[in-house]
């Protein structure tokens, strides 16, 4: 009996052995590249002494000092600054990139000409499609505190002084919120285009005939009819609401320190602890804290989607 | 029936005017990398300078070896991470897309877990740098981007699984075909828009990446376009600092600061915006199967 059963498996091994061997390459980078940092989370309990060499040594001869760096970070003010940085930005551009977004794809959707829609969609998007390094530059021909267009030609026009617009914290929240909404709105505005399209014409023309101005047909057929979407973007960027575009905080306030009180989040204090300070244990103490709650943070935004419809939910 | 279009001239005006938003920064960085130093200092970075100059592309010049170093390496790692990536999400994704492929459940479930959590920055930087030691090497530039998670994996085996008639593969097997030829002569070339779309998503993010670059490398000579980009947005001497010959010595002295770095962002962003048009389709396509379930 055992016996076949063995020779069951051996049989079954050998006439999926090619997909096997397909499965290994990725499977192995997976657990290099995934897996073995999640065991690394260990490294947030210990007191990292870089006297012992390679990673096993590092992280096997270091001491346990149970929660000691949760401690400390939690203790200072700056988990409460971070934290609250990182929910405050992210939940506004939830907000406002999901409206605008909206009211775009709406107005690029009236668009008669498909040549002149396309154009317009090819311009919104473009934004999207550079990096970080490059938003740096763009934001720094407008910033710069000499040179910048805002302090020489719009202040002026408006007979206000130049601001040394890098180092005022007060005003990087609205900043980063106008940079961010430049450089996402176009993916935003294409995915909400793609779900206006897919709506049924024939409610338009009903509604048409019932005498339904444009704003009510919005308000009662555009908007309910791509609600599902909404709801999806939204409950995916709240799961996501614990981590943020470290690009966007790193590069665009070009690293200024006198701008961290309003412009540091979890994922630029991780990265400064690490890389500039050398606090391995108190960078890794915020990025276990930012994986747990970010972890926690999907699963309900996923309960919630999965308790509302089944087919949306991510699993 | 007057009711159902919006006035097609506002439409036009409220997006002629958004579109505009988003490519004004744009221009005025093309503008201002070809301003004259002393209408910068005078009237500032405008649309209109009051004096031309390619004074900073001279300069540019003069390093051209640094930026073709710096453009190469960003071909190099950009085409074979891309190669590679999706070469290894393919193998990966087809068995996982196959109904009878045993342990299926685990192995996807593994997938699918990446994406729900990851160890963050820290383990992961110790894992490249004190055991497999990348510090400073290009693989540095390439590994950590070939799967930053399951999803590309997962996206393709929903297009194989939905798009890739069973019976076929089946024939062939019976056949005679082994699965690596029934996986490279039947299952590629029927999947040509996924891979043309995940392809495209894996070389914009190679392309882009500076992130690898900022916490890998340290030496300059293995800087991307990317890397020597955000060195020069806080450093404006560094280009000068680590030039690999030509004559900085004899431009040192009159070094158009301040149009200098706005023409490299101009040479970076050129190719990208270039081909731009042709791949639009492709790029749309890519962040609309990504967002909605594929």
């Amino acid at each position: 009996m055992r016996q076949s059963r063995l020779s069951e498996t051996f049989k079954k091994l050998k006439r999926y052995r090619a997909l096997f061997l397909m499965v290994l390459p990725g499977l192995a980078y997976l657990i290099v590249n995934n897996y073995l940092p999640m065991l690394g989370v260990v490294i947030a309990f210990k007191n990292i002494d870089y006297s012992h060499k390679g990673l096993f040594g590092l992280i096997y001869y270091s001491d346990w000092i149970g929660f000691k760096n949760f401690e400390y970070l939690f203790k200072t003010n700056d988990a409460l600054v971070i934290t609250r940085n990182t929910l405050l930005y992210n939940g506004g551009f939830i907000i406002l990139n999901t409206s605008i977004a909206i009211a775009l794809a709406i107005l690029l959707n009236e668009v008669r000409n498909r040549l002149a829609s396309r154009f317009y969609q090819s311009l919104v998007l473009l934004p999207y499609l550079i990096s970080m390094v490059i938003v740096g530059y763009l934001v720094l021909s407008m910033l710069n505190v000499e040179n910048g267009f805002v302090n020489k030609q719009i202040l002026p026009m408006l007979g206000m002084h130049p601001i040394s617009w890098y180092s005022e914290s007060k005003y990087w929240p609205y900043i980063l919120t106008i940079v961010n909404l430049w450089k996402n709105i176009g993916y935003f505005c294409i995915i909400y285009l793609a779900s206006i399209i897919g709506i049924d014409q024939e409610f338009y023309e009903a509604a048409t005939i019932d005498g339904a101005s444009k704003w009510q047909q919005i308000r009662s057929i555009t908007v309910p009819l791509i609600a599902p979407t909404i709801t999806v973007m939204t409950l995916l960027g709240i799961g996501r609401i614990f981590y943020s575009d470290f690009g966007l905080f790193y590069q665009v306030p070009l690293n200024s320190g006198p701008l961290q009180p309003t412009t540091d989040v979890i994922d630029t204090y991780v990265y400064r602890g690490l890389m500039t300070l050398g606090d391995i244990g108190m960078s890794s103490a915020a990025g276990l804290y930012q994986a747990l709650v970010g972890f926690i943070l999907v699963m309900i935004s996923n309960y919630v989607v999965a308790r509302r419809n089944r087919e949306q939910a991510l699993f | 029936m007057k009711n159902n279009q919006m006035n097609q001239t506002a439409v036009h005006i409220l997006l002629i005017l958004l579109s505009a938003a988003c490519l004004f920064p744009f221009l005025l960085l093309f503008m201002a990398s070809f301003t004259d130093e002393q209408s910068i200092v005078k009237d500032g970075y405008t649309l209109f300078p009051s004096r031309l100059s390619f004074a900073a592309y001279d300069y540019l010049w003069n390093q051209a070896s640094t930026m073709t170093r710096a453009y190469g390496i960003t071909i190099f790692i950009t085409a074979v991470g891309t190669f590679v990536g999706l070469l290894i999400s393919s193998l990966l994704a087809y068995p996982l897309s196959r109904k009878d492929m045993p342990v299926r459940g685990f192995l996807a479930f593994v997938v699918f877990f990446t994406l729900l959590f990851n160890g963050g920055l820290v383990p992961t930087y110790l894992v490249y740098t004190e055991l497999f030691h990348m510090k400073n090497s290009l693989l540095a530039l390439i590994v950590p981007g070939l799967l930053t998670n399951g999803f590309f994996v997962l996206l393709i085996r929903s297009f194989f699984s939905t798009s890739i008639p069973v019976p076929i593969i089946e024939s062939a097997y019976i056949d005679g075909a082994s699965e690596f030829k029934i996986f490279y002569r039947i299952v590629l070339p029927l999947s040509l828009p996924i891979l043309a779309t995940i392809g495209l998503m894996l070389t914009i993010s190679y392309w882009n990446d500076w992130f690898n670059g900022l916490i890998y490398i340290t030496e300059p000579k293995l800087f991307s376009i990317q890397n020597l980009l955000n060195r020069m947005l806080s450093n404006i001497q560094f280009l000068q600092q680590n030039s690999l010959g030509g004559n900085a010595s004899a431009a040192a002295a009159t070094i158009p600061m301040n149009s200098v770095r706005m023409a490299m962002a101009v040479i970076g962003i050129v190719p990208i915006v270039c081909i731009y048009p042709f791949f639009q389709k492709y790029f749309v396509k890519g962040l609309t199967i990504g967002a909605v379930k594929g």
